[in-house]
C-alpha cells in the first residue's frame, strides 16, 4: 500500500492577504492588448495570417504593461488591475461597443471600464469591421442555421464571439525543456522539410510563426526578472526583498531553458498558463494533471531537503490564487450563461497513469489543500476516480467536499477511459485524460475537442412538433404535418426526432463554418506549439495539427423532454385523457399560468414597441394593464383555467425522471440517444468527428427563459432542468434514487462529458462515518456506470441569507453547473434556481 | 413444505433510502407500523397505532400505513443494492416496533439475507423474549433502545415498564449479537448526568460492553401531532443544545462505555 502525507497545513496570513487584494475591487476592463495588436495587424497586412498572429503576439509581450502584486510569489499578470482582462477585437468587438455604458451595471459579471480605455477602444475597433472570425463566420454560415440560432433553437455564442480554448497543452514538457527547447523543436523540424514538398509553404511559415512566439515568451519572462529586480533594489523591507530576488531569479533563466526546482516549475507553469490567455480569449485553458507534472520536482526537492511541505503547499496556494487573477469579459447574454466570472480553468488530480496504475501522490493532496486553503472559484478542481482509488483520497476529497465550495467534481474513470478509446483514443493516452472546462474529458496535449461547441435546447425541437416547425410566425424547422394529425405515440416521437435531427444539421453547419473562420482569421502559433503534433505536422491546431480532433456541442433539457414525452404518451396515447389539441392550447396558454416578471416585460416591451411604430401613442394605464394581463394570464378565462389545471394535475401524477423507475428511466435513455447518437454521424472541418455533451453549464436559466412551457407541466420561460439530473423538484426519493435514475442513461456515449448536480446538506457529510458513505455513494454511482458528480453542499438557510445580505456572503462559492462560482456574483434567477433544486433531507 | 416468504404480507408506512445514521454503512430503513410504547417525544407518531390512519401533512392528506408483501418490499430495498455493496450497509428495521409482526419482519429478513443483503433492526426489546430469539437469527446487527433504569419514570413517559426492556438487554448481549445501544436524550425525561450515568453503568455492564449512542431530542415530529389530531406533550420544548449534550457524553465516558453522540 502506498502511504501519502495528508497532515493539514494551516493557511499562511501571505494567502489571505492575496486573496483579498484580488477581490478587493470590481474587475476592470483594460486595452492594452488590443492596441498593440491593432498596431501590429496594420503592419503585417501583406504577410500570410499565421505570421501575423506570431508578430502580433511578440509585439503584446514585448510591449504590454507588466506588473508585480504586493506580497505575491508567482509572477505575471495579463492586466494592471486585479482580475482585470484585456479584449480581443479579431474575434468580435461590436458587443462591447455597444455594451460600453452597461457592463459594468449589468446583473451578471459586471466589469468597471474607463472613460479613457472606452475612448482608446473606439479608436482602435474601426480597423477591425469586417475582419473578425465572428464576421467570417456569419458569412460561411447556411441561412437556415443562422435562422435556428435567431430563434434561439441552439447558441454557438462561445466561439463565435470568442476564442476556442478548450485545451490542455503539454505543460509538463514546457516547464522541463522551456522555450528555448520548444524553439529548438521548431527549428529541427524546419531544418527537416524538403523544399519540394507541397506543404513547404505552409508548414515553414508555421513554424517561423512558432519560433517568433518562444522569442516573445522569453523576452517576456526576462522582463518579469528585470522588474522583480527593480522591485527588489527599491524594497525597504528585508525579507520582501529576498523574495524578490528569488521571482528574478526564477524568471532569468528557468523559462527559457527549463526549471530544476519545484519553486521554478510553478512559476513556469504560470507563465504558460497566462501567456495562452493572452493570445487569444478563449476559456477553458485547463492545466489538466497538475499533480502528475508537478510530482517529480516536488519529491525530487523535498528528498533534497531544499524545499519544506509547507512551502511548497504555498507556492501552489499562490498558483490557485493567480488562477483567479485571469479574467474575461463576455457579452450580456453569454454572461448570463457562463455566470460567476468562471474561465473554467479545470485542474485535475488523482486517478491512473498511462501504465493503469493509481496516479493518486502526495501532490494529489497538496492540491485538495489548496482547494481548502483558497476557496475560489478557480481552478475548477476535479478528481479522477477509479477502482484503485485509495479511500483516504475520497476522504478527504469529501471534506473539501463538505466546505461547500462545491469542489472536487467526481469524474469515473471506469466509464470515460473505455468512452474515450470509443471515439478511437489509444488505451494508454486515454489513461491520460484529463477535464477540459466544466466537464469535458479530453486526452491532454494532444486534442483539439472544441468542447462546448454549443449549447442545444432540447425542448426547442419538441416545441416545433407542435406548431409544425414554426416560430413566431416564421418556418425555422421542418413541417412535420399537423400534431393534431397524429394518431400514435410513434407518430408523434417520429416527428420529433425529424426536428431533431434537422436542428442538428443546422448546428454542424454553424459549429464548421465557426470552425473554418478561426482556421482562416485566428490560427494560435503558441497554442499550437505545445500540443502534439502540431510542430511535426507543420499545422497549427485550427488547421487540424493536434492528433485527436472534436467537436463537442451540449445538450441539454433531458429531464424535460423525457417525463414530456413520457406525458404525452401517457395521457394523449395510451390513457387517452387528453387530446394531443388540447395539450397544444394549453401550451400555448402557458398551463392558463402567470409569465414570469422578465418575461412579461419583454412581451410588454415588443407590444409598445410595435403600437409606437404605427404612431400610436401608448398610455401608463395601458402599459399597466397590459403588465397585469401577462403577469396574471388574464387572456386566459376562469373556464379556462380550470381546465389546464386539470391537465396539470394529471401531468403532475405521471411518474416521473429521478424516481428510479425502470420503464421512465429507459425512457429518458432512448430520449437522450435521439441526441447523442444523431450528433455522431457529422465530421468537422478538422478532420475529427462530432460527440455529444449532456450539460448546460448554467445556461439552463437564461436559455429556459427562451423556451415556451412543456408537456412536463413546466412554465414558460423558466428554466430547463440542470445537467443530465431530475428536473428541479421532481425527484422525490432521496440522493440514491436520482442517482440511479441518472446512472441509467448511457453515459458513455456522450463522450463529450454529463454532468450530474446534487445538493447535500452538510449534516449528511457530519463525522468520520458521514464522510465515508458520502465516499461510499459516489462510489456506488460509478460502479453504475455514472460519469461525473459534483454537490453543492449548503443549507437553504445560508443561500436566502446570502440573497439578501450579499455584503456578508463575498466569498460564498457554490458549485453551478460545473463550475464553481460566487453565490453573490450570480444573478437572482441563477440564485433562485440554486435554492429551490430539491433539497436531499437525511435523518437527524 | 416451507411456505414462500415472499408472500407474506405486513404493514409499513415508510421506507426510507440512504440513510447513514442506522447501521453500517448506507442503509433503507423499513417503518413497520404499531408499537407497544407511547413515548411522549416520539418523532413519529404515525408508527404508533396499527391501524392505518389520515395525516395532514405538507398540505395534504396523506394515508399512513399500507400493506405490502415481502416481495415489494424486498423489490424497493434491492433497488440501493450498489450503495450496500459499496458501504457495507444493508437493511434496517423499524418502527413503530418491527417485533409485533415478527412473520412478516422474520420473512423479509430471510429474503434480505438470501440476496446478500445484511441486516439490522432498531427495537423497543418490549416482545415476548422467544420472538426476539426467532429475530436474532435473522439479524447481523441489533439496536436497542434503553431509556430510563428507573422503572417508574419510564412507565410514566412510555406507558410501558422497563422491566422486560432490561432483562432483554442482558440476554441480547449475552447470545453474541452485534448490539448497540441507543438512548434518546429527552429534556426532563433523562437529560440529567445521573440519570444518563445509570444507564451507562448498565450498558457497560452488558456481557460484551457494547456501544452507547445519545441522541439528542429534536421536534422534527412536531407538525405530525397536528396532521394526526393529537396533543404534543412537548410542544414548543427546543431542541437538545449540543453544549448540554457534552457533560452527558463525558458522564457515560466515565463508566467506561463507548459512547458517541448521534447514530
Amino acid at each position: 500500500m502506498k502511504q501519502f502525507n495528508t497532515t493539514d497545513i494551516p493557511v499562511t496570513p501571505r494567502v489571505k492577504k492575496l486573496i483579498a487584494d484580488l477581490f478587493a475591487k470590481l474587475p476592470e476592463i483594460e486595452a492594452d492588448r488590443a492596441v498593440l495588436l491593432t498596431e501590429s495587424y496594420k503592419q503585417t497586412e501583406d504577410l500570410p495570417i499565421i505570421k501575423r498572429r506570431a508578430l502580433a503576439f511578440h509585439h503584446i509581450l514585448t510591449n504590454i504593461p507588466i506588473t508585480i502584486r504586493d506580497m505575491e510569489l508567482i509572477v505575471g499578470s495579463a492586466t494592471k488591475a486585479p482580475r482585470g482582462c484585456q479584449v480581443f477585437p479579431e474575434y468580435s468587438y461590436e458587443w462591447l461597443e455597444s455594451e460600453f455604458d452597461t457592463v459594468e451595471t449589468r446583473e451578471a459579471d459586471p466589469f468597471y471600464i474607463s472613460e479613457q480605455t472606452k475612448a482608446t477602444l473606439k479608436k482602435v475597433y474601426p480597423y477591425w469591421k469586417g475582419k473578425t472570425t465572428s464576421e467570417l463566420a456569419t458569412a460561411y454560415m447556411a441561412p437556415e442555421a443562422k435562422l435556428a440560432i435567431e430563434h434561439n433553437i441552439f447558441t454557438p455564442g462561445n466561439y463565435f464571439y470568442n476564442g476556442i480554448g478548450h485545451v490542455t497543452v503539454d505543460y509538463g514538457k514546457i516547464i522541463k525543456i522551456g522555450w528555448r527547447g520548444l524553439m529548438e523543436e521548431a527549428a529541427a523540424e524546419l531544418s527537416s522539410i524538403n523544399i519540394y514538398d507541397g506543404g513547404y509553404a505552409r508548414k515553414k511559415e508555421f513554424l517561423e510563426a512558432v519560433i517568433i512566439c518562444c522569442d516573445a515568451a522569453v523576452i517576456y519572462t526576462k522582463r518579469y526578472a528585470k522588474l522583480a529586480k527593480e522591485t527588489a533594489d527599491k524594497c525597504p523591507d528585508a525579507a520582501r526583498r529576498a523574495e524578490l530576488i528569488q521571482i528574478s531569479k526564477n524568471c532569468e533563466r528557468a523559462p527559457e531553458y527549463g526549471a530544476a526546482t519545484f519553486y521554478e516549475a510553478c512559476q513556469n507553469f504560470w507563465f504558460i498558463q497566462m501567456l495562452l490567455q493572452i493570445e487569444s480569449s478563449g476559456h477553458s485553458i485547463s492545466p489538466g494533471r497538475f499533480d502528475q507534472y508537478m510530482y517529480p520536482y516536488y519529491k525530487q526537492d523535498i528528498e533534497s531537503g531544499i524545499l519544506t511541505r509547507e512551502f511548497a503547499q504555498e507556492i501552489v496556494d499562490c498558483i490557485w490564487v493567480k488562477l483567479n487573477d485571469l479574467n474575461k469579459v463576455r457579452d450580456a447574454a453569454s454572461a448570463e450563461g457562463f455566470a460567476g466570472y468562471s474561465l473554467f480553468q479545470n485542474l485535475c488530480a488523482g486517478g491512473q497513469t498511462k501504465e493503469g496504475l493509481d496516479a493518486t501522490n502526495d501532490m494529489s493532496f497538496i492540491c485538495i489543500q489548496a482547494s481548502m486553503h483558497t476557496r475560489l472559484p478557480a481552478p475548477s478542481f476535479s478528481v479522477r476516480v477509479w477502482n484503485g482509488t485509495p479511500n483516504i483520497f475520497m476522504i478527504k476529497c469529501a471534506e473539501l467536499t463538505r466546505t461547500g465550495i462545491g469542489l472536487p467534481a467526481y469524474y469515473n474513470d471506469e466509464v470515460i477511459i473505455p468512452s474515450l478509446m470509443s471515439r478511437g483514443i489509444t488505451l494508454e493516452d486515454a489513461r491520460d485524460y484529463n477535464i477540459i472546462g466544466c466537464v469535458e474529458p479530453q486526452a491532454g496535449h494532444k486534442t483539439d475537442g472544441w468542447h462546448d461547441a454549443a449549447f442545444f435546447n432540447m425542448c426547442r425541437p419538441l416545441e416545433l412538433v407542435f406548431s409544425n416547425g414554426v416560430d413566431k410566425g416564421v418556418q425555422v424547422g421542418l413541417r412535420t404535418g399537423d400534431v393534431e394529425s397524429f394518431r400514435t405515440f410513434d407518430q408523434f416521437l417520429d416527428a420529433y426526432k425529424k426536428q431533431m435531427s434537422y436542428c442538428i444539421q443546422l448546428l454542424v453547419n454553424a459549429d464548421n463554418s465557426i470552425d473554418v473562420a478561426h482556421a482562416d482569421r485566428c490560427p494560435l502559433p503558441f497554442q499550437s506549439s505545445m500540443v502534439e503534433d502540431c510542430i511535426h505536422r507543420g499545422k497549427s491546431m485550427q488547421e487540424g495539427g493536434a492528433i485527436y480532433n472534436f467537436t463537442g456541442p451540449q445538450g441539454f433539457g433531458i429531464a424535460n423532454v423525457t417525463d414530456s414525452l413520457y406525458a404525452i404518451k401517457t395521457l394523449v396515447y395510451d390513457r387517452k385523457e387528453v387530446t394531443i389539441g388540447e395539450y397544444k392550447d394549453a401550451l400555448e396558454h402557458n398551463f392558463g399560468k402567470g409569465y414570469t416578471e422578465k418575461a412579461t416585460r419583454k412581451m410588454v416591451t415588443e407590444a409598445i414597441d410595435a403600437i409606437a411604430a404605427q404612431g400610436r401613442r401608448v398610455s401608463p394605464q395601458m402599459v399597466e394593464q397590459m403588465c397585469r394581463a401577462y403577469l396574471e394570464n388574464s387572456m386566459c378565462t376562469a373556464e379556462q383555467k380550470q381546465k389546464y389545471d386539470k391537465l396539470l394535475q394529471m401531468i403532475d401524477s405521471v411518474p416521473k425522471y429521478g424516481n428510479d423507475l425502470e420503464e421512465i428511466d429507459l425512457f429518458a435513455r432512448e430520449s437522450s440517444y435521439i441526441y447523442t447518437r444523431e450528433l455522431e454521424k457529422y465530421k468537422n472541418p478538422r478532420g475529427g468527428m462530432y460527440q455529444a455533451g449532456l450539460y448546460p453549464v448554467s445556461a439552463n436559466v437564461p436559455l429556459g427563459e427562451q423556451t415556451g412551457a412543456t408537456p412536463d407541466g413546466r412554465l414558460a420561460n423558466t428554466p430547463v432542468a440542470d445537467g443530465v439530473g431530475p428536473f428541479s423538484g421532481k425527484d422525490r426519493f432521496g440522493p440514491t434514487a436520482a442517482a440511479n435514475s441518472v446512472s441509467m442513461l448511457d453515459h458513455g456515449i456522450a463522450s463529450n462529458g454529463t454532468l450530474y448536480n446534487q445538493k447535500f446538506h452538510p449534516s449528511a457529510l457530519a463525522g468520520q462515518s458521514g464522510l465515508q458513505a458520502f465516499a461510499d455513494y459516489i462510489r456506488a454511482y460509478f460502479d453504475r456506470k455514472g460519469m461525473h458528480m459534483q454537490f453543492n453542499v449548503v443549507s437553504r438557510e445560508t443561500l436566502l441569507d446570502a440573497q439578501a445580505h450579499p455584503e456578508n456572503y463575498k466569498s460564498l462559492v457554490v458549485r453551478v453547473a460545473g463550475y464553481s462560482a460566487l453565490f453573490t456574483t450570480l444573478s437572482k434567477s441563477l440564485q433562485d434556481d440554486i435554492i429551490n433544486r430539491t433539497e436531499q433531507t437525511f435523518n437527524m | 413444505m416451507e411456505h414462500d416468504i415472499l408472500s407474506t404480507t405486513g404493514r409499513i408506512f415508510d421506507i426510507q433510502r440512504y440513510s447513514i445514521h442506522d447501521g453500517p454503512g448506507i442503509r433503507t430503513i423499513v417503518f413497520l407500523k404499531g408499537c407497544a410504547l407511547r413515548c411522549r417525544w416520539c418523532c413519529n407518531p404515525e408508527s404508533q397505532h396499527f391501524e392505518v390512519e389520515n395525516m395532514f401533512f405538507g398540505g395534504k392528506n396523506e394515508t399512513m400505513g399500507y400493506d405490502v408483501t415481502v416481495g415489494e418490499v424486498l423489490h424497493s430495498v434491492q433497488k440501493d443494492m450498489f450503495f450496500y455493496r459499496r458501504s457495507g450497509g444493508g437493511l434496517t428495521l423499524s418502527g413503530g416496533e418491527a417485533m409485533l409482526q415478527p412473520d412478516f419482519a422474520i420473512d423479509l429478513l430471510k429474503a434480505c439475507h438470501a440476496e446478500g443483503i445484511n441486516t439490522c433492526i432498531e427495537t423497543t426489546a418490549i416482545a415476548k423474549w422467544d420472538v426476539i430469539d426467532r429475530f436474532l437469527e435473522n439479524l447481523d446487527f441489533v439496536y436497542m433502545d434503553i431509556k430510563h433504569m428507573n422503572n417508574e419514570k419510564h412507565r410514566e413517559f412510555t406507558g410501558q415498564p422497563n422491566t422486560k426492556i432490561i432483562e432483554h438487554a442482558i440476554k441480547i448481549a449475552a447470545s453474541g449479537a452485534r448490539l448497540t445501544m441507543r438512548t434518546p436524550v429527552i429534556p426532563g425525561f433523562n437529560d440529567t448526568v445521573e440519570e444518563i450515568r445509570d444507564i451507562a453503568r448498565f450498558v457497560h455492564l452488558l456481557p460484551g460492553s457494547p456501544r452507547l449512542h445519545l441522541l439528542p431530542y429534536h421536534r422534527l415530529g412536531e407538525d405530525k401531532y397536528k396532521g394526526l389530531n393529537r396533543d404534543y406533550f412537548y410542544a414548543g420544548v427546543p431542541p437538545m443544545d449540543m453544549k448540554r449534550m457534552q457533560p452527558l457524553l463525558r458522564a457515560a465516558q466515565l463508566e467506561g462505555v463507548e459512547c458517541q453522540i448521534g447514530g
